[in-house]
């Protein structure tokens, strides 16, 4: 195999230039950091709401004891656990598609809708909500938000899911005919005109309580999902955080664009297909739970590119799982106001916090092409 | 097919593109040639003669039209892409932006061919990253990062990267194109040290010919309407070749110095004296402002290609160099009449106001110029 003067082995200490350079700590520490971070935000989403709850008191319903008070374990158990799960998951769904997309279409604007997955899950739920007689359950219209029923929520996260999945089969059997990344980016933009026109039309001529059902949707919100709905949602993020893992070295290979990852041996419609493939699934499926939650999908990615100063996507994608993960449960503490009794709209609160973040990061590097990969 | 100790080998290679509903685009056909082991090889001609959509062809980064290509004594298209990536690595003329990854990293991304699929480099890897890096001249860019380099800098790691794969062959599509003329020469240089050290063939395509004909063992020459001559570049000078495929309006290579120039008639003939540097360069400036040049002593054996370059003129004046004090004075002799000049700038601007036919008032700023 060496056919050039590979120099013979020495022993001496291996070095990792590419992995060591601008860390005060190993990437592993951090990367073990980032992970007791998240840790950290699950407890404390589970210990702040309306009521406050002590972290103890916590550990040992968690551990399946008692709380000293009944109401906390059924507050926990029922309620905040459910909750932090759901946006664990979404968090971290969100970020690793969004960082494949940036990767794969080498635009540090990308995120996970970029193929038009929300677009599709919004003409879904706009479908549902907004046609009259069609949604079970929602048919009421006055009580429509009050009665936001297990089976309303079901049928909104049914038409969601008909709606991405079958945007997701229209770009995969693009994908596999189209040659180059950017055709396919530009007709996910396009598909997305399409459907918010359609929403448009509809909304139109729509009555007001069911738009404003509507639009509550496109807030977001992880406090939805059932533990019944987390049956599903966790197994299918679970499968696809799994399948974006398996794809770093592709990533990596996708960096120096496709010409080059394609001499390196890539098969690179496969890959692509596979890239997209879990990037849908992840970013629809919470879309379908949780509404299309926007911005973390492509905050997330910069700030783990700035904090780890790599590309590398062995280090970024399970960076950007912790800190998805993490950021989403801290937009869900702080959208619960802790303390009161109002919530904020999730979307709102995931911008409000973190646009400045980003612009920050991005100043601060003054070179747009060191922020980001590709 | 036997393949006589060459790493690559076409038969009757046709190149183009394939169009929908029409007859492909045809480019080049009936390509015959081959690749030894440790000989570089410089592919030039015109733009659009279609040396990028060869590269790709030979890269199967585009499918050819008909014909074969083997490679490493296997017919291109049976090899699988893993196969293919550890014998065959390109360099692009693409500015690559990877984000923030190190030079180091981007080389290792090279061993994309042999590691697993996790990435994980075994420590054969890791030697081999620093081998190729070592081989470009390049060690001290294995930790900064690619966005900081220069762009011979990262020409350099880029071609390191295409090392790391450790190939048969190397393409590398216009390598010097962005670089300044140091760069140029380095990279040009370290190309034909690398082909000849690892046994590697190594093709670039260049419009840099001055580079090329120092360089290269061997030049195909592709031309516009779809020839490829091959051979060293000495042969195709001497037979012509580079003239025909090169020929346009108002453009001619000159055989005689290796470069082109735009053909013009001579604004007179000067004859020059004067030894080495100095008089090369003082020819330089007085061809550059449309005199025909002969050198004292010379015009006799050069007269073979000379001949047919301009009418005889007579020879009106005489340029002569001299050292004086460690500097140079230039001699202007025109008819009896002598001029010194301190400058060629100071020459020339003489020379192109009407001054070598003994004008007068073309003197104005003799003063300005002159050393006394």
């Amino acid at each position: 195999m060496n056919r050039g003067n590979i120099p013979i082995a020495t022993p001496g200490i291996r070095v990792h230039p590419s992995l060591t350079r601008g860390f005060a700590v190993a990437p592993g520490l951090l990367l073990a950091g980032l992970g007791l971070v998240a840790i950290a935000a699950f407890m404390l989403s589970l210990a702040v709401g309306s009521v406050r709850i002590p972290l103890d008191e916590i550990v040992s319903v968690l551990l399946g004891g008692d709380a000293s008070k009944q109401a906390w374990a059924t507050i926990v158990l029922k309620f905040r656990l459910p909750k932090a799960l759901t946006a664990m998951l979404a968090g971290a769904a969100l970020s690793v598609s969004g960082l494949q997309m940036q990767t794969l279409f080498r635009n540090p604007l990308a995120g996970p809708f970029v193929l038009g997955i929300s677009s599709g899950a919004s003409l879904g739920v706009a479908l549902t909500v907004l046609l009259a007689g069609v949604a079970v359950g929602l048919g009421g219209s006055t009580t429509l938000l009050a009665g936001i029923s297990l089976a309303g929520d079901t049928s909104l996260a049914l038409s969601a899911i008909a709606g991405s999945g079958l945007v997701l089969l229209l770009v995969m059997s693009v994908a596999r005919k189209v040659q180059s990344g950017m055709t396919l980016l530009i007709l996910g933009l396009m598909f997305g005109y399409t459907t918010s026109a359609l929403v448009s039309v509809l909304i139109y001529f729509s009555v007001v309580e069911r738009i404003q059902a509507y639009i509550s949707w496109t807030f977001g919100s992880f406090g939805g999902v059932t533990w019944r709905q987390l049956q599903v949602m966790a197994p299918a993020i679970l499968v696809g955080l799994a399948g974006g893992h398996l794809l770093m070295k592709p990533l990596n290979a996708l960096l120096l664009g496709e010409t080059y990852a394609l001499s390196l041996g890539l098969n690179v419609r496969r890959v692509r297909l596979g890239i997209i493939g879990t990037s849908a699934v992840l970013a629809g499926v919470v879309t379908a739970f949780c509404g299309p939650i926007g911005f973390l999908g492509i905050a997330v990615p910069h700030l783990c590119r700035s904090l780890l100063h790599t590309s590398d996507h062995r280090l970024l994608l399970p960076a950007v799982t912790f800190m998805g993960a993490t950021l989403a449960l801290g937009a869900d503490i702080v959208a619960g106001l802790p303390g009161s009794q109002l919530t904020l709209p999730l979307n709102a609160v995931t911008a409000l916090l973190g646009a400045p973040v980003v612009i920050w990061v991005i100043l601060r590097q003054r070179n747009l092409r060191q922020a980001f990969a590709g | 097919m036997k393949m006589n100790g060459t790493v690559l080998q076409t038969k009757d290679l046709s190149i183009g593109y394939r169009r929908a509903r029409k007859a492909p685009a045809v480019i080049a056909s009936d390509l015959n040639f081959s690749l030894r082991p440790g000989e570089l090889v410089c592919l030039l001609g015109p733009n659009g003669a279609g040396k990028s959509t060869l590269m790709r062809t030979l890269a199967r980064l585009q499918p050819s039209l008909s014909g074969q290509i083997w490679l490493d004594e296997r017919p291109l298209d049976d090899l699988r892409p893993g196969q293919l990536a550890r014998r065959l690595s390109i360099v692009l003329t693409d500015r690559v932006d990877v984000g923030a990854m190190s030079g180091y990293g981007l080389v290792s991304l090279g061993r994309h061919p042999y590691t697993s699929w996790t990435g994980t480099m075994s420590e054969q890897d890791e030697q081999i990253v620093q081998w190729a890096l070592q081989a470009v001249r390049a060690r001290d860019l294995s930790d900064r990062l690619t966005v900081e380099m220069s762009d011979g800098e990262r020409q350099k790691v880029l071609i390191a990267r295409a090392l790391a794969q450790q190939p048969r062959v190397m393409l590398l599509d216009e390598p010097t194109a962005f670089l300044d003329l140091p760069r140029r020469v380095e990279v040009m240089d370290l190309l034909r040290q690398l082909a000849s050290e690892n046994s590697q063939a190594i093709l670039l395509s260049t419009h840099d010919l001055d580079l090329a004909l120092r360089n290269a063992d061997r030049l195909w020459l592709l031309s516009a309407d779809g020839d490829l001559l091959e051979g060293a570049p000495e042969d195709l000078i001497l037979n012509g070749a580079f003239e025909r495929v090169f020929s346009a309006e108002g453009v001619t290579f000159d055989r005689e110095r290796g470069s082109f120039h735009t053909s013009q008639e001579a604004c007179g003939r000067l004859r020059l004296q004067g030894e080495g540097v100095a008089a090369f360069w003082t020819r330089r400036a007085l061809e550059r402002i449309g005199y025909s040049v002969e050198r004292e002593g010379e015009n006799g054996d050069s007269s073979a290609f000379a001949t047919n370059l301009n009418p005889p003129q007579s020879v009106n004046a005489t340029v002569s160099v001299r050292n004086h004090d460690g500097g140079l004075i230039y001699f202007l002799e025109t008819e009896g009449r002598e001029e010194q000049f301190a400058t060629l700038n100071a020459l020339t601007t003489y020379l192109r106001r009407g001054g070598a036919g003994g004008e007068a008032d073309a003197k104005v700023d003799e003063d300005l110029y002159a050393r006394r």
